[in-house]
């Protein structure tokens, strides 16, 4: 083989750095999440199926409730019920951190609902952040000007 | 073949690492953005694209007049051309990849961008763009590489690629007209709402794209063995002064329309753009600039011993390639948003992270340009030794 | 397996791989969707406003607050960047296509409310490259903001301003958030809806509902017999920029 001396390191560092995730993470246990669910009531559809096809699930609601007008979901069982994550679901599962967020920060997932649907637990929201990368380019956190309520005359003639 | 872009001098790896350093900080300033939102920029709810949108415009024309030296070859057998064309296709290729770029970093909701190809709307005219810029970056890409590759080996380019040279003709007058329909069909916009913005696009793209390829070709020539031949500078300043002049005449036609038929709607637009509209001028000392290095650039190129002489050809390039950015790029974003739907105008400035991110796509096409013509360039030096 | 049947398999797979999402959803689909019972509905929403009945209480702002709160709209200090789903302006800027120095007159610093104007044929919808705007049946220009890429094409088709852009998170902006209504995220557009969310559970916008002289009229346009036909047949009214060929279904009656 020509050029052996780095094509062999090569292929090494390749391997330790694509198994990265399996060594690091030898021996080591974490435990498996224990979302809580609600006391009474039933979801839905059955534990198992939630617990698989959630998401599937979220999605098809939301394009038939947004897109289609299709508002009330039957279940395989018969019950029915209004399509709606922040006033349906969380009507039961009332703490997203303590349901939501167990699992998926087990299996490191970020779905981003709650960029726009209001988790049951929050009540006001937080101050915009400043960051260094921010100040880095000299960027204010906070938008300022004068307040709309004010006048209902333009910015600028 | 790639192994010729790995070898080369001091100068060349010096430049590729300040383009490298303009691309890192470029990079630094899209993480802010995508940190804090599109408010990083100068943009507002009455000028809602900005400096993004106007080197996308303008940079779709750099990308279609590739064709200028690729029709005149593989049409018409004008054999002087013959060397040049695979230049053209790269300066394609490094232009279109910074108008994908550009969009990339326009949108609001950057990791939806393939929303795009998961719900095709075929009502829309970003869908065809999406279609049309893509498949011209295919196109120059194959056209390009098996060309050069050809040359590389000693022989003709192959010929299973002609059907696709031939297509890549027509396409690029499409990925322009594409982009024109993108303004042209807005009710409400009286600036954009022109059946003449597709030719006009077209026009002040033929002359601004073959001008950046004379002057890099005539850079290629000064840090290589490699030599262009005096016909072919000759025929591409022709290409590029007819290219101008219509570009002025139908910048005339749309004076003459607004003007004689003193709709306001039409003039408001060119009049905030040239003179100021209410106390508001923050672009009439740019279109000035624009048009009179335009004009310029004109009237050096339609003399004869001016266009021959190497310097002076050169120098109106240079301007013409300004004038022209500062002319499609902001001057026509510009023009189309203000005044606003109410009849009242916002001003815009790009903000300094805004301008570090256009650098850093900027930076990003050159070192791609860079590249790709540090390859051609050794392939051919190579045939020639 | 040479390189070309490599290639090939490789691209079959891709292909069909892309088809695995679709198989998934199926398995869902097997539920019955329907529409809500109870809910109002129309062949074509469309709103009267009563301009002179507005004037009558000239420093009223009923309809703009229940609705920006009910939809969690933020308060955006810069003017530049606010987002708004219904506000007031001057004739001047509402209709500009209708330039008259004596109306100017008359109708200085007498707001004229501004909403979407759901259009028959919207712009937004057409230039929209994912259907995240999109026209509903009953003549709603919807927005699915699951969607939305915020290219802000549709800012610069609509005619009307009537698009925001979310150029920053508007959740600090929001003081006190309305929590049966989702908030916006950064990089998405947005706009009125004409209250789909009510209309579901059988109610009227909130700006109908919360104005106290009655002058939003809110009903089919293409019913003979709803309030709003009888109104508009009755009386003289405009639209905005009627001459795009957009088909406003706002209308002021004057």
């Amino acid at each position: 083989m020509y050029n052996s001396d780095k094509v062999i390191p090569g292929i090494i560092i390749f391997v330790l750095f694509v198994t990265f995730p399996i060594w690091w993470n030898h021996g080591k246990s974490v435990a498996a999440p224990e979302p809580e669910l609600p006391k009474k009531g039933r979801c839905v559809e059955s534990k198992e199926y939630m617990r698989s096809h959630h998401m599937q699930l979220l999605n098809v609601w939301r394009n038939e409730a947004i897109r289609q007008g299709m508002r009330i979901y039957t279940s395989s069982d018969g019950a029915r019920f209004w399509i709606s994550l922040q006033n349906e679901c969380m009507k039961c599962h009332n703490n997203k951190s303590k349901f939501c967020d167990r699992c998926h920060q087990f299996a490191a997932v970020e779905p981003y609902c709650w960029n726009c649907h209001i988790p049951p637990e929050t009540k006001k929201f937080k101050a915009p952040k400043a960051s260094r990368l921010l100040k880095l380019f000299g960027v204010p956190p906070v938008l300022h000007g004068s307040s709309q309520a004010e006048s209902y005359g333009h910015a600028e003639h | 073949m790639f192994e010729k872009a790995l070898v080369g001098s001091r100068k060349y790896w010096l430049w590729l690492a300040f383009l490298a350093l303009l691309i890192f900080i470029g990079f630094l300033a899209f993480l802010a953005q995508l940190q804090y939102g599109l408010g990083i920029t100068g943009m507002n709810r009455d000028v809602s694209w900005g400096f993004y949108v106007a080197q996308f415009t303008f940079l779709v024309g750099v990308a279609a007049s590739g064709v200028m030296v690729v029709l005149p070859y593989y049409l018409h057998n004008h054999k002087v051309f013959g060397p040049v064309t695979v230049f053209g296709e790269f300066l394609a290729i490094a232009a279109v990849i910074m108008c994908l770029l550009f969009i990339i970093v326009d949108i609001g909701q950057t990791h939806r961008l393939f929303n795009v190809l998961l719900h095709p709307t075929p009502h829309s005219m970003l869908f065809y763009d999406m279609i049309v810029l893509n498949g011209y970056l295919a196109l120059n890409v194959i056209c390009g590489w098996a060309a050069l590759h050809g040359e590389y080996k000693g022989t003709k380019y192959p010929k299973w690629v002609v059907p696709f040279i031939y297509l890549s003709i027509p396409w690029a007058f499409s990925i322009h007209t594409v982009t024109a329909f993108l303004y042209a069909g807005l009710p409400g916009r009286h600036f954009w709402l022109t059946a003449i913005m597709a030719p006009r696009f077209l026009a002040s793209a033929f002359c601004s794209g073959p001008a950046l390829l004379l002057i890099a070709l005539l850079i290629a020539q000064k840090v290589s063995r490699f030599r262009v031949e005096p016909k072919a500078i000759d025929t591409l300043s022709k290409i590029i002064t007819y290219a101008l002049l219509t570009n002025i005449f139908f910048f005339g036609c749309e004076l003459f329309t607004a003007f004689y038929s003193n709709i306001p709607g039409h003039k408001a637009s060119l009049i905030y753009l040239f003179k100021g509209l209410e106390g508001h001028q923050e672009w009439v000392i740019f279109m000035w600039t624009a048009w009179l290095l335009m004009l310029g650039a004109a009237l050096m190129l339609v003399i004869p011993p001016l266009r021959k002489n190497i310097n002076t050809l050169v120098l109106a390039c240079v301007m013409l390639f300004i004038g022209a950015w500062i002319d499609k790029g902001i001057g026509l974003l510009m023009g189309g948003f203000t005044p606003t739907p109410f009849e009242t105008i916002t001003p815009y400035r790009p903000t300094v992270p805004e301008l570090l991110i256009s650098l850093g796509i900027w930076a990003a096409g050159f070192f791609i340009m860079t590249v790709l013509f540090k390859i051609a360039v050794s392939v051919k030096e190579a045939r020639a030794a | 397996m040479d390189r070309r049947k490599f290639l090939k398999l490789a691209g079959l797979s891709v292909t069909l791989a892309g088809g695995v999402p679709g198989f998934l959803n199926r398995e869902v689909k097997a539920r019955a969707y329907t529409p809500p019972p109870g809910a109002l509905t129309a062949r074509r929403w469309g709103m009267a406003i009563d301009v002179k009945k507005c004037w009558e209480e000239p420093n009223c702002n009923e309809c703009i607050k229940a609705c920006h709160h009910l939809h969690n709209v933020p308060d955006i200090p810069d003017k530049k960047r606010e987002v708004k789903w219904i506000w007031k302006d001057e004739f001047e800027h509402v209709f500009p296509d209708k330039p008259n120095e004596f109306n100017n007159i008359i109708f200085t610093h007498k707001p004229f409310l501004l909403l979407c104007n759901h259009c028959e044929h919207p712009p937004c919808v057409r230039v929209c490259p994912t259907q995240a705007t999109f026209k509903r049946e009953d003549g709603i220009v919807m927005m699915d903001y699951h969607r939305c890429i915020g290219c802000r094409f549709c800012m610069a088709a609509c005619p009307f301003g009537a698009r925001s852009f979310n150029w920053v998170d508007p959740r600090p902006y929001i003081k006190d958030p309305n929590p049966k209504f989702p908030t916006r995220m950064k990089g998405v557009v947005e706009k009125c809806l004409f209250c789909y969310e009510r209309l579901e559970k059988g109610k009227m916008p909130a700006c109908v509902e919360a104005c106290k002289k009655k002058a939003l009229i809110f009903g089919d346009l293409e019913d003979e017999h709803s309030e709003i036909v009888q109104v508009l047949k009755s009386r003289f009214s405009i639209r905005r920029k009627s001459e795009l060929g957009t088909g406003p279904s706002v209308f002021y009656l004057l």
